[in-house]
């Protein structure tokens, strides 16, 4: 075991540090005080600025070939850049869904020619993707999903798709996306669906922001009245988008995973400040034990990522270990921010960043938090494929595996 | 980077379990358990000896393998998977470790081939009372060379031929030799939670002893030596929480209930899906304390913490629940599930208990963040 870089690893760490420093300054988006901080629009303008810049350096997507816009490098390396990059200020999250999960799959799935057309552009951010697949029908569920695409009847080939998706993150700003819709009712849900990219702007397509308990609106509402889309669209075969979909979610499992958020270090530090009973909550007992709680977890979830990168490294495929990581996370960031706040007694309350302690850090995050134990699959439906997947244990009883989706039993 | 064991030490690896499959079955395991004469199983203990493990990361030239701490972790991890009833983690982790990190080189040419030829069991005495150690509450006294005083629970102290133990001389604390076979050493079998692992009172009324290591740095020394002990007891609980689960979901898989195997109920899904999550959570911990140990980085003290609380609570969760999961017959005698549930407690507890751990993490953390 040897935890330091290699001295290729710290070469190219060194190379990409004295990179950063000589390109990342003015796409900081500046102090995060909130006076400052600036718009939804101008985030987005440095961040599609900054990733244009990464490409041409060969840093937007370190491990793709070259001939596709990539750097052609090792796994590692993307990783020491994202630490980097994440030190420097200058990590952005409105590619992650794109290159994480939509691109991997137009790349298995597409024709050259739209490979050509699309992978270019999302690797240098000057298009944005989302991902079409959670319905109000289902979410964990997500085959039991109702949207339908059917032939157009006019002979061209074309699919003609209605419907209403749900949750889709960044759809208000997004230029494609991958649809999962429902092309035969009439054999298992699993069977009968059809993946496609889509074009956001074509008529057809309505985006609706969905206001978050949080406050925001990062996720949104989609509907498809008479959307109009050519065949050449459709990934994978007809009826085979059940496959096409695992690709994606596959590759969310490894794009999801770290949560953002104040962690143990910020709570720490909260705690060095904020009086108790019997002097700086650091010092109270209590608190310091769950305090080693939380950094065992978080020292755990970093080590079980390097444990996937040595598997990488060693031209290995890596272990199911990397499953762990968003229940942890998530349930970590709720427990760790709701104790901040206590922390802070009645002042916890406050969540205006110019008053409370580390600019309402917390209270944002705890706001935050219970989306990220529902998001990219739930903590029940984690464990499940957790027992199912890498245990060996038996699926749940089904009663819609062998029933034509018409006849599936619903609720609402 | 790399964070796994290399191929070698996976080899290493499964050679161990092989060979502790075949000597240390539970039916050893077991023979210490019924037998109240019993406190360690003297054939296994001979059998690692002559396999070398004693001596895996004690230098060639002090008669060891010289392998190196990654390898022990790696024996550790199979030592604690099988339950091994043998003296190895107070005579390796604690005592050999005690000598190579503190000893003069007379004191490591004197005991090192005898620890690596399985010659010498030692045991590491410590504990006085309820509650965490502490230097202001120590009553054992070195006077003269001489010393006096009790120790309780000493793992391993009924069959231990040498202990290193803690005391005070000046009104500091020193860290001292003691040849258990003088005169003056009173030794008292205890009834424990897990008879698997013997533990005795230690009487000493002046008997002679070598001091190890500087005069008044004694808690310095136990607090180092526990640093170290702690990533490799961590090694054996993960190896035992391992096999807990496999216990568990083996067992879910073969029990019906309502007419499906009870494995495919999501209670218990997911409680061995939690397991799972711990186990792993400990080692990824574990592999960055086996790196500290390895290199002796600063970085040990709080990986060394980090490991044990991760893997205290692992094999803790594993074994407890590995009973539910067994329903009655996990209440039984005749089930192995208490024999790992009786060693997660004692592994938790012999290098200071997780709550103490804790504490000691956020002091380092504390003092690493302010730096
Ligand atoms: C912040 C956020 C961003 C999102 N972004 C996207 C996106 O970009 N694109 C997209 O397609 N989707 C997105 N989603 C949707 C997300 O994938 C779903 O919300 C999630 O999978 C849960 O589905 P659901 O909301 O239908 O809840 P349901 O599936 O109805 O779940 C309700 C409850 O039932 C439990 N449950 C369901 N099935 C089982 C079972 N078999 N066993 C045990 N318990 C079960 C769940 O765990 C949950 O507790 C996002 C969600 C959030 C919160």
């Amino acid at each position: 075991m040897d935890f330091n870089d290699s001295p290729e690893e710290a070469a190219f760490r060194s190379q990409v540090r004295a990179w950063l420093d000589a390109h990342a300054g003015p796409f900081r988006s500046g102090s995060s005080m909130a006076a400052r901080r600036p718009s939804h629009d101008e985030l987005l303008r440095l961040a599609k600025a900054w990733q244009a810049k990464k490409a041409d350096a060969g840093y937007a997507a370190i491990t793709w070939p070259k001939a596709w816009g990539g750097g052609g490098g090792e796994p590692i390396q993307q990783v020491i850049f994202n630490q980097e990059e994440q030190k420097a200020g200058v990590a952005f999250p409105f590619f992650t869904i794109g290159l994480g999960m939509c691109i991997p799959t137009v790349m298995a799935f597409a024709d050259e020619a739209t490979k050509k057309r699309f992978v270019g552009p999302a690797i240098r951010g000057e298009e944005i993707w989302c991902q079409l697949f959670s319905e109000p029908a289902g979410g964990s569920d997500v085959a039991a999903l109702r949207t339908r695409a059917e032939r157009a009847e006019d002979g061209s080939g074309d699919w003609i798709i209605n419907g209403q998706k749900v949750w889709t993150t960044g759809a208000h700003y997004s230029d494609y996306g991958i649809l999962l819709t429902r092309t035969n009712p009439d054999v298992p849900k699993h069977k009968g669906l059809t993946m496609f990219w889509i074009d956001m702007h074509a008529p057809g397509v309505e985006v609706r922001p969905i206001h978050q308990m949080s406050g925001g609106s990062e996720f949104n509402e989609v509907y498809f009245t008479d959307l109009r889309v050519k065949d050449s669209q459709r990934l994978g075969d007809v009826g085979q988008g059940w496959q096409v979909a695992l690709v994606t979610l596959m590759n969310e499992r490894l794009a999801v995973g770290g949560a953002s958020g104040p962690n143990y270090r910020e709570i720490l530090e909260l705690a060095r400040t904020t009086l108790g009973a019997d002097g700086p909550a650091i010092e109270d007992r209590a608190f310091r034990q769950r305090l080693a709680d939380w950094y065992v977890q978080a020292e755990g979830l970093k080590f079980t990522r390097y444990r996937t990168m040595t598997a990488l490294s060693r031209g290995q495929t890596p272990g199911p270990e990397s499953s762990i990581g968003k229940i942890i996370a998530a349930n970590q960031l709720q427990d760790l921010t709701n104790q901040a706040i206590e922390m802070q007694d009645q002042f916890g309350i406050i969540a205006d960043p110019s008053i409370a302690p580390m600019e309402a850090a917390f209270q944002q995050a705890f706001m935050w938090a219970p989306g990220l134990r529902i998001a990219g699959g739930t903590d029940e439906i984690l464990r499940n494929i957790i027992a199912e997947r890498v245990l060996g244990l038996p699926g749940d009883v089904r009663v819609d595996k062998d029933v034509a989706f018409k006849d599936m039993p619903r609720g609402v | 980077m790399n964070l796994d064991y290399s191929d070698d030490q996976k080899f290493l690896k499964d050679e161990a379990r092989k060979f502790l499959e075949a000597r240390c079955p539970p039916s050893v395991v077991r023979g210490v358990l019924d037998d109240p004469d019993k406190s360690y199983d003297a054939d296994l203990w001979k059998a690692v000896a002559e396999q070398g493990w004693l001596g895996a990361a004690i230098p060639e030239v002090h008669g060891g393998l010289g392998l190196g701490h990654v390898e022990l972790c790696a024996l550790a991890e199979e030592l604690g998977r099988a339950l091994a009833p043998i003296p190895f983690a107070s005579t390796v982790y604690f005592c050999a470790e005690a000598i190579l990190t503190a000893g003069s080189d007379q004191q490591k040419a004197h005991t090192l081939p005898k620890i690596a030829a399985g010659e010498w069991i030692g045991c590491f005495a410590t504990s006085e009372r309820p509650g965490p150690l502490s230097a202001d509450t120590l009553e054992a006294t070195v006077r003269d060379g001489k010393l006096s005083g009790v120790k309780i629970p000493v793992t391993d102290g009924d069959c231990a031929g040498f202990a290193l133990v803690l005391a005070k001389e000046n009104g500091r604390p020193g860290l001292f030799i003691a040849n258990l076979n003088e005169a003056g050493v009173t030794r008292e079998t205890l009834k424990t939670l897990d008879p698997t692992r013997g533990a005795a009172r230690l009487t000493f009324d002046q008997v002679p002893v070598w001091p190890l290591g500087a005069p008044g740095e004694g808690m310095d020394i136990v607090e180092a030596v526990f640093d170290r002990a702690a990533v490799l007891l961590a090694f054996e609980q993960l190896g035992g929480a391992d096999r807990c689960l496999e216990m568990a979901k083996d067992y879910a898989l073969d029990r019906y209930a309502f007419g499906r195997p009870i494995a495919g109920y999501q209670a218990i899904k997911h409680k061995l899906a939690d397991m799972y999550v711990k186990n792993e959570l400990a080692r990824s911990n574990c592999y960055y304390g086996a790196w500290a140990l390895n290199t002796n980085a600063p970085e040990l003290p709080l990986a060394a913490a980090a490991a044990r609380v991760a893997a205290s609570e692992a094999f803790w969760f594993a074994s407890k629940e590995n009973i539910q999961t067994h329903g009655g017959m996990g209440f039984t005698w005749q089930v192995d599930a208490h024999l790992y549930f009786r060693r997660a407690r004692q592994l938790s507890l012999v290098a200071g208990a997780p709550a103490t751990w804790k504490e000691r993490l956020v002091g380092q953390l504390d003092r690493k963040n302010a730096a």
